[in-house]
């Protein structure tokens, strides 16, 4: 299994990612001005702060050569994880919905956070136990997930809420605490903090963030838990 | 490509040229030059100069970029060590760290530019400092920032405070290096003068590593980066010709600020390394200060070289610039380099497609002058020698100040407040209190190498790939120094090796910046000399020697007094096994604790003192130099050997707040017993040679075959309790400590 | 032509930026000031001012969150 990590002009993590990958299967860099998945058999979109986060985060690396591939990718069904800036990027793309907004407390923020699975069921968190707690580090100062209470009423009842912060650890504002969603297929997963930083106990104490990686290889090759 | 010049540089109401701007012996004095600087700059020239060279030489041989005051000091240092591969000349200095590869590092100020716009200051400052980085090859791995403020009570300090922290975590997150540790300082003597010096660490290959001097007759100079705008010409503006000031509706078109774009330098850095890598240039150079006068007369200078440049070739942001202004501009995000002929064509064709603008905008020469072009005209012709060499250094004349320059503290405890209101006291206070509100907004974590994060351990730790790693401290307390120049300076050495000691980190080599009042006043000239003389005895005596670093000089007001003296110190070491890297809180109920080293603590020039509100002290205790370096040398293999739970030096507060501290980080309590007489100074007294140590009793009695180590209590509980002689108990529960500690998070609401 | 497009939140969205600004006019002497919000210029010269609406839907703003003010100079 191979999966291809998207590189923006000013994407940071992109390395990061790489590294989390290979831990799991094999993992390739992916350009964005190519048009080219190069095989991939799921897409990852990193963090960072793709064109300076220029206009608006996301809004200029959505338009990329390369995520016209990623869109048609997904829209066959094909794998999609979307972090931090990836996130930001999968919702200017519409590919997931909702909005990412400047945090409530205005300011970047890094911090160790607690996050509970809501959705276990999915080919992201296939991994994890329904209510478990994962440490996974956030780092960003655009995280504050919006949408309106129509849509997250259909997010809600297909499951689409998949993470959401602990109690007392929303420090973006998110509404109703969500930290990470889903499409509608369940194929496309966007999440604000950082599970490529949470691979590694040496840094950090949680390897956590391991278990995305690993139930997208076990949804590739087919496995289920 | 470069832009078509014509229309930039053409027009009736900017011509400039030898004859139509001369500058005179007022213009020479309002930027900064001396009377006999000046007359000196004629005898150089043959004549007066014109404007380009004016400027040329006002900018080269200012303090900022001379160093007249300060190198015949820095000349005294120890540079020399077994680790150093690039000392102190180049745009930063390396050590080896083994598997052929070094560190490279460096600590530089933006202190005035932030006292003018901190955001832009700071952000800027830190983009400095990483573009020396990666101008002698080598990727920027980590980002510390030093900081000085007034008391966080005023406005003026928080508004700075707030503005630096969020530059340093704008400029360092989004371009992706993680900014790993730091310290900040509240003192009254920087009320007037912040202080914001940003350190930053990059690896690379030996082999590969780059260096400034511009060679090779013929070949071709190529600036890349940002466009050229008016950026930081502020105080060169006397020179612009009268029809530029009255043209337009008033608009200041000389801003003083530099404004920095991350995203610039991201593609600047990631174009800077592959033009190395595929070994398309001769030498590079980054623009700072002074922009493209100083990077191409050092290139020069270096290389024993002239230079021919030709402003108009040089991508504009701005229409209608004046040599002078191109030649003085500090845009951000750029930087020149030395390119044989056949390979311009390659070097344009990278930086195209890392979106960089960049062109051919000179060549080398065997001349041995800096000429300056616009087009086909001569517009400033100075020898090389001159502009860099020549700038007149001067002795500094140090004389001990007979009354006492800095006014004391406000008291803000009273004489007779108990040991633990003075220890919940010193737990809030600002120079004390949890840097979380501050450090929560730097990404300390991306590049994957972090290993301890702020507030962890007593350094930060970085992984290598084989396994070892990398450990960095910066530390310089500026009142301890203003007590006494030539301890305070050691003491700030000390501290940064002792902290690399608690992670088990052995020093490689130091960079310092040295932040001072006006040197050509005799008591300030006396705080520098004696902080160099003691930085320099603590470097050998460390065998930490000095690779770089930078001065900062005039850091006083008209109306208020000069700074501290601030020498900061950045120290950079090496640990053989990362995952042992040690860790500052308690880790276990029914650990032993103890005080480990040759620990004499006073309560003389100590934060409690300051909390008193007590006059600074003529002079600091004397320090055992070598038993502190060999209690740093015992615990640092301690921790190698994996044999101590946690170990925490013991700084600011005395052991009371270190004892606090070890406690906090993991919400494990204490039952510690303090006994003797002077048991006030036992508690919250300072100095350099003391650790708190959790762990076995076995390991702590090993320890104790090296240094001086005293079993003082037991780790254990949800409070920290200290007993003291006459059936005196300082006890507070640790949420009472945690809420002291957290003091400094309203100042970001 | 001279295009000014003006972006601003969408009502009922959190605006902490226009909340910060709002607090902290009254700190300079400022009474009586209320509903702030902070928001985008984007200016742009334009040969076919038509297609301005479709740059906004597509690029400029974020129409889940945000309006967009289109004013033309003369």
């Amino acid at each position: 299994m191979k999966f291809g990590v998207l590189r923006f002009p000013g994407s940071c993590d992109e390395v990061d990612a790489l590294g989390a990958a290979r831990r799991v299967a094999d993992a390739e860099l992916l350009w964005h001005g190519d048009r080219d998945l190069k095989g991939a058999d799921a897409i990852v979109v990193p963090g960072g702060f793709s064109y300076g986060d220029y206009l608006r985060a996301g809004a200029i690396a959505r338009f990329a050569p390369v995520m016209e591939s990623v869109i048609d990718f997904a829209e066959d069904g094909g794998l999609v994880l979307g972090i931090c800036n990836g996130f930001q990027v999968l919702c200017e793309a519409r590919l997931l919905p909702g909005a990412l907004l400047g945090n409530a407390n205005r300011r970047f923020t890094f911090r160790q956070v607690g996050l509970e699975v809501l959705n276990s069921g999915g080919s992201f968190t296939q991994g994890c136990a329904l209510g478990q707690r994962l440490s996974i580090p956030a780092k960003h100062s655009w995280g504050r997930y919006h949408a309106d209470e129509e849509t997250l009423a259909v997010m809600d009842r297909a499951g689409q809420i998949v993470l959401r912060y602990a109690d007392g650890e929303n420090f973006n504002g998110s509404v109703h605490g969500i930290a990470g969603v889903s499409n509608e297929r369940g194929n496309v997963f966007g999440l604000m903090p950082h599970p490529e930083h949470a691979v590694d106990g040496l840094m950090g104490g949680s390897t956590d963030g391991l278990k995305i990686f690993e139930s997208m290889r076990l949804t590739v090759e087919g496995a289920h838990v | 490509m470069s832009e078509d010049p014509g229309v930039a540089m053409a027009g009736p109401a900017t011509v400039s040229g030898i004859a139509s701007a001369q500058p005179a012996l007022e213009d020479a004095l309002a930027l900064g030059l001396t009377r006999a600087e000046y007359e000196l700059v004629c005898e150089k020239q043959g004549g007066a100069p014109n404007q380009v060279e004016l400027a040329m030489y006002s900018l080269l041989w200012s303090e900022h970029c001379a160093y007249k005051h300060s190198k015949k000091l820095l000349r005294t240092l120890p540079t020399d060590g077994k680790y150093v591969v690039m000392g102190p000349g180049e745009n930063a200095g390396a050590v080896d760290v083994g598997n052929g590869q070094v560190c490279a590092f460096k600590v530089e100020s933006h202190n005035h530019p932030s006292a003018v716009e901190p955001f832009q200051g700071a952000a800027t400052g830190v983009g400095g400092i990483l573009r020396d980085i990666f101008a002698i090859g080598a990727r920027p791995i980590a980002v510390l920032d030093s900081l000085r403020f007034g008391e966080p009570s005023g406005t003026r300090a928080r508004y700075l405070l707030d503005g630096a922290v969020r530059g340093i975590g704008h400029y360092g997150n989004s371009i992706g290096v993680p900014t790993i540790g730091g310290e900040v300082y509240f003192e009254g003597p920087y009320e007037q003068n912040c202080l914001i010096n940003a350190m930053a660490l990059g690896l690379g290959e030996r082999e590969k590593l780059v260096r400034s001097a511009a060679a090779g007759s013929g070949n071709t100079l190529v600036l890349f980066g940002a466009r050229t705008g008016r950026d930081g010409i502020g105080g060169a503006s006397v020179l612009a010709s009268a029809e530029l000031g009255e043209a337009d509706s008033g608009e200041d078109k000389r801003p003083t600020v530099q404004v920095g774009d991350p995203f610039e330098e991201k593609k600047l850095l990631e174009c800077s390394l592959e033009l190395l890598e595929r070994g398309l240039i001769v030498a590079l150079q980054d623009l700072g200060a002074a922009g493209l006068t100083s990077s191409a007369a050092e290139m020069a200078s270096k290389g024993e070289v002239g230079i021919d440049l030709d402003v108009a070739k040089i991508p504009l942001r701005e229409p209608d610039m004046e040599p002078f202004e191109v030649m003085v501009s500090e845009s951000q995000e750029r930087m020149l380099c030395v390119v044989e002929p056949a390979n311009v064509g390659a070097v344009i064709a990278l930086c195209e497609k890392w979106e960089v603008n960049s062109a051919a905008i000179g060549t080398v020469t065997e001349t041995g002058r800096m000429r300056v072009f616009d087009g086909d005209e001569l517009v400033g012709d100075m020898p090389v020698r001159a502009l860099v060499d020549d700038c007149p250094l001067y002795d500094l004349r140090p004389e001990k100040p007979a009354a006492p320059i800095y006014a004391p503290p406000e008291a803000t405890l009273a004489k007779n407040a108990s040991p633990r209101e003075a220890l919940l006291a010193l737990l809030a206070s600002p120079n004390i209190a949890s840097r979380r509100p501050l450090f929560e907004q730097y990404d300390a974590i991306v590049q994957s190498r972090t290993v301890r994060r702020p507030e962890q351990a007593d350094a930060a730790v970085l992984a290598l790939a084989d396994g070892s790693g990398l450990a960095v401290s910066i530390d310089c307390n500026g009142r301890r120094v203003a007590a006494d120049p030539y301890r305070g300076t050691i003491e700030a050495a000390l501290e940064c090796a002792a902290n690399l000691a608690c992670v088990g980190a052995e020093p490689l080599g130091t960079t310092n910046n040295l932040n001072y009042g006006n040197p050509e006043k005799a008591h300030i000239a006396w705080q520098l000399t004696e902080s160099v003389r003691g930085l320099g005895d603590a470097c050998r005596a460390l065998e930490a020697p000095i690779v770089g670093g930078n001065v900062s000089l005039y850091n006083e007001g008209a109306t208020a007094g000069p700074i501290y003296p601030t020498p900061v110190v950045g120290m950079v070491g090496r640990l053989p096994d990362v995952r042992r890297a040690g860790r500052l809180g308690f880790v276990r109920a029914g650990d032993a604790v103890a005080l480990v080293g040759p620990f004499a603590p006073s309560l003389v020039a100590s934060e409690l003192a300051k909390l008193r509100g007590e006059a600074l002290p003529d002079g600091l205790p004397e320090l055992a130099l070598d038993a502190v370096i060999a209690a740093q040398a015992a615990v640092r293999d301690a921790v190698r050997a994996g044999a101590c739970a946690s170990v925490h030096d013991i700084a600011e507060g005395g052991l009371a707040v270190a004892l606090a501290e070890c406690c906090l980080e993991r919400g494990l309590g204490a039952e510690i017993e303090v006994d003797g007489p002077a048991w006030e100074a036992s508690l919250f007294g300072e100095g350099p040679g003391g650790f708190v140590v959790s762990g076995g009793e076995d390991a702590l009695r090993a320890l104790g075959e090296r240094t001086p180590v005293l079993t003082i209590g037991t780790v254990g509980g949800d409070a920290l309790r200290i007993s003291l002689p006459a059936e005196t108990t300082l006890s507070t529960t640790l949420t009472e400590l945690k809420d002291a500690h957290g003091a400094l998070a309203e100042l970001f609401r | 032509m001279r295009a000014r497009v003006l972006i601003r939140p969408k009502v009922g969205i959190l605006d902490p930026q226009g909340e910060a600004v709002q607090r902290a006019l009254p700190a300079l002497g400022f009474a009586g000031v209320t509903n702030v919000h902070v928001g985008r210029l984007v200016e742009l010269d334009v040969e076919d001012p038509a297609q301005l609406e479709s740059m906004c839907e597509r690029l400029l703003a974020n129409p889940l969150v945000e309006d967009y003010e289109i004013v033309l100079a003369g």
